[in-house]
């Protein structure tokens, strides 16, 4: 591989606090040779030919820690290489897979295959994630010491949440003992039964099942009081309303965890459902505008310490349905990046914040050595124009399902090329 | 027939969804036109041809007595060319979506399909599909507009008015769609809306829909002109609502005793079917002087044709 030079970016680190303009050279090995301002046109070899990145930003590739694959079972609707396409079309180069695929990934021989696919066909970083319970039913606990050695990062039962609360004490101990990350999609069943959109003023007038925000806020409230007493690796996978920031503010000086948001809950609100557009029936489910308000607030607080791209890919024919019918979840990995710039753009968050929740935090807690630019590790990174306009186009998605919850949005800030291990493997 | 009918004025919309679609000029004419057909269908010749030629197809995915037969009744004594169709037999038992219906009744070029669904928007999405006019029959818990449409001309027709009027809405206003039509359509006319539910019956947020809440019958009949009752939805309940159908009946029955704390004059209204002896008083449902029921449905023939006549065109 040859080396590559960048000059005159403004890079952008948050994990070696770097927020300068300068330079960045990719060593013959795809790795990170030298970085940040001192790297100018003065330091180069004359005879190299160098990029210039003037007014555009180097972000560390993204880190997406909530992505659904199709594979195994639901090929059809997403594999690993078209989640690869649409994840470098994001500027995303690691992505944590969920585990609710067909069989689930619950044992050592999926995770083979996982990887094995993953190895072959996706040019990104997978991390395979295992269920808590096998076959996501919520009774017995899968191995977390053996797939952990396999290379799982983590146990989540992905869009099913572990109902038992003996059950979820006892996965917190095991988790305590063998160091595991435990991550819960928090939602009592009995509250959000049959519900499809937010409990309020929207499911009423369309005369839908509602979700209310107590249904999220008493599964966080319950693990959270368990986490005192059972010590574990634990993340809130998504929190959409209020009333779990006010619960996760009060636990904050208690208990160690962490959390995430969807990008859709924090840009979009339960209006947009409008006239039963099936492609905003998310989960959790969009709430009210000051539900999102408070979310935007909780990051600014560092309350919330991961954005995700909830990436949930669906066919066609799985939206094409009634309301109650239709599947939940939306496609939306390759436009994480930009739709978190809104946020820049519109004054919500600071920019070196946005990327530090879509880079070295998910990193972090996932104790992996991704998401950052030092010296010396692979070249994961993307270049971006964050200033420039475009229109989404469901026909123009990427991924293999175009169930984009922003069809016809305008954003401002675009990919303009993704490196994974220096190699250029998206150009706009 | 002698009398001649008017002709339909252009109304906003294309299809007849909701009363949320319409606007208050819609809204009369449609009543106007509904009044014509009162006493046409008194008469001893009920049949007219101003939609002859013209195909009506009734979807109708949940079981139904008094719309379905109201809508077939309407479109023949309109003269149209009524076709029922019969769910159990037909492809969607097969596993067919509404979209796949929906094209498949489309190639056959109807006029206009009625449709009633157990899922909310279903003929939202149906509308989308096809290029005639549809007419919603109920879907889920959101609208049943025509519903709405005939208790406005019920009351009308004994009140005179609407502006003004005090109308208590009662009982399970949770999966009732009749519930909502009617508040957008009152609230539109004018009326002051009481809804009286036990709590674990009342919708979110329903007051910013611009009613008042009670969960106490008695102050939530107070003073009112009319007292409309609905049927208590047990084949919609999932799990616990109440307690049992005998305590219902204790506290959100309706009773002679609570209905007298509203005004004297006040009229009952119900959209059928009736839980006798559940939601209301057997002899009060019978009551000519008080009860307006049968009334409704004898205005609901009216209504329907005043829609199909207009949403034809």
């Amino acid at each position: 591989m040859k080396k590559k030079y960048f000059l005159n970016a403004n890079i952008l680190d948050p994990y070696n606090s770097i927020e300068e303009i300068g330079g960045l050279i990719i060593d013959e090995e795809g790795k990170i040779e030298a970085i940040g301002k001192k790297v100018n046109k003065n330091n180069i070899p004359s005879r190299e030919k160098f990029i210039d990145l003037k007014e555009k930003y180097i972000f560390p590739g993204l880190v997406d820690m909530r992505v659904f694959v199709g594979e195994p079972g639901y090929e059809y609707k997403e594999n690993f290489r078209t989640l690869s396409n649409a994840a470098l079309a994001g500027g995303v180069t690691s992505v944590v897979t969920m585990p609710n695929t067909s069989p689930v990934v619950d044992n050592v021989s999926i995770v083979d295959f996982i990887k094995r696919r993953g190895r072959d066909k996706s040019k990104i970083n997978i991390y395979p994630t295992a269920s808590l319970t096998k076959n996501l039913e919520g009774t017995n606990m899968t191995e977390f010491g053996l797939l952990q050695k396999k290379g799982i990062v983590g146990f989540t039962d992905g869009t099913q949440t572990i109902q038992n609360t003996r059950l979820m004490s006892r996965i917190m101990r095991s988790a305590y003992d063998l160091n595991s990350l435990v991550m819960q999609h928090a939602e009592d069943y009995e509250l959000a039964k049959n519900g499809m959109v937010n409990d309020g003023i929207i499911a009423t007038q369309l005369g839908l099942h509602g979700i209310p925000d107590l249904a999220e806020k008493i599964i966080i409230e319950r693990d959270l009081s368990l986490l005192e007493d059972f010590n574990c690796r634990y993340h809130i996978s998504q929190i959409s309303s209020s009333k779990s920031v006010d619960t996760i503010e009060r636990k904050k000086d208690i208990v160690n965890f962490t959390t995430g948001v969807s990008i859709n809950n924090l840009s979009l609100n339960e209006n947009d459902v409008g006239d039963f557009r099936t492609f905003l029936k998310l989960s959790p489910p969009l709430r009210t505008e000051e539900d999102r308000i408070s979310l935007i607030k909780a990051i600014n607080k560092d309350l919330i310490d991961v954005i995700v791209s909830d990436h949930k890919p669906e066919d066609e024919e799985s939206k094409r349905l009634t309301f109650s019918q239709a599947a939940a979840g939306a496609s939306g990995i390759e436009t994480l990046l930009p739709l978190a710039l809104e946020l820049f753009h519109n004054d919500s968050i600071k920019l070196f914040k946005l990327i530090k929740l879509l880079t070295s935090n998910p990193a972090k807690i996932l104790k992996i050595n991704k998401g950052n630019l030092s010296v010396g590790n692979d070249a994961d990174l993307c270049i971006v124009d964050i200033y420039k306009p475009w229109i989404v186009k469901k026909e123009k998605i990427v991924s293999k399902s175009k169930n984009t919850s922003i069809d016809d949005k305008k954003l401002q800030g675009q990919v303009l090329s993704t490196f994974v291990k220096g190699e250029e493997l998206f150009k706009i | 027939m002698a009398t001649s009918f008017k002709k339909a004025v252009k109304i906003s919309q294309k299809n007849l969804l909701g009363i949320q679609d319409l606007s208050i000029s819609d809204i009369n004419v449609i009543l106007d036109d509904a009044k014509q057909f009162i006493s046409l269908n008194k008469s001893k010749n009920k049949k007219l041809d101003i939609l002859r030629g013209k195909t009506q197809i009734n979807l109708f995915f949940e079981p139904s007595t008094r719309t379905q037969s109201s809508f077939e009744l309407a479109g023949k004594r309109l003269g149209a060319d009524v076709m029922s169709m019969n769910i159990v037999n037909s492809a969607i038992k097969k596993g067919e979506t509404l979209i796949d219906t929906a094209m498949t009744l489309n190639a056959m070029h109807p006029d206009i399909i009625v449709i009633r669904h157990q899922d909310s928007g279903a003929c939202n999405l149906l509308s989308q599909k096809v290029n005639c006019a549809v007419i919603n029959a109920g879907d889920g818990r959101r609208e049943h507009p025509t519903q709405a449409l005939l208790d406005a001309l019920t009351i009308i027709d004994r009140k005179k008015k609407i502006q003004g009027l005090k109308i208590a809405i009662c009982g399970d206003i949770l999966h009732s769609r009749v519930a909502r039509s009617n508040i957008y359509l009152l609230n539109m006319l004018g009326a002051e809306l009481n809804i009286v539910a036990p709590s674990n019956l009342m919708p979110k947020d329903i007051d910013k829909l611009g009613v008042n809440k009670f969960s106490d019958m008695k102050k939530g009949l107070k003073d009112c002109d009319i007292v409309m009752m609905l049927r208590l939805q047990n084949e919609r309940m999932t799990s616990s609502f109440l307690s049992s159908n005998r305590e219902y009946y204790e506290y959100y029955g309706l009773t002679p005793d609570k209905l007298s704390y509203a005004k004297d004059d006040a009229l009952i209204m119900h959209p059928g079917p009736m839980n006798r002896g559940i939601e209301i008083d057997t002899k009060l449902a019978d009551d000519i002087n008080k009860s307006v029921i049968k009334e409704q449905v004898e205005l609901g023939v009216a209504v329907r044709m005043a829609c199909l006549k207009i949403f034809c065109e």
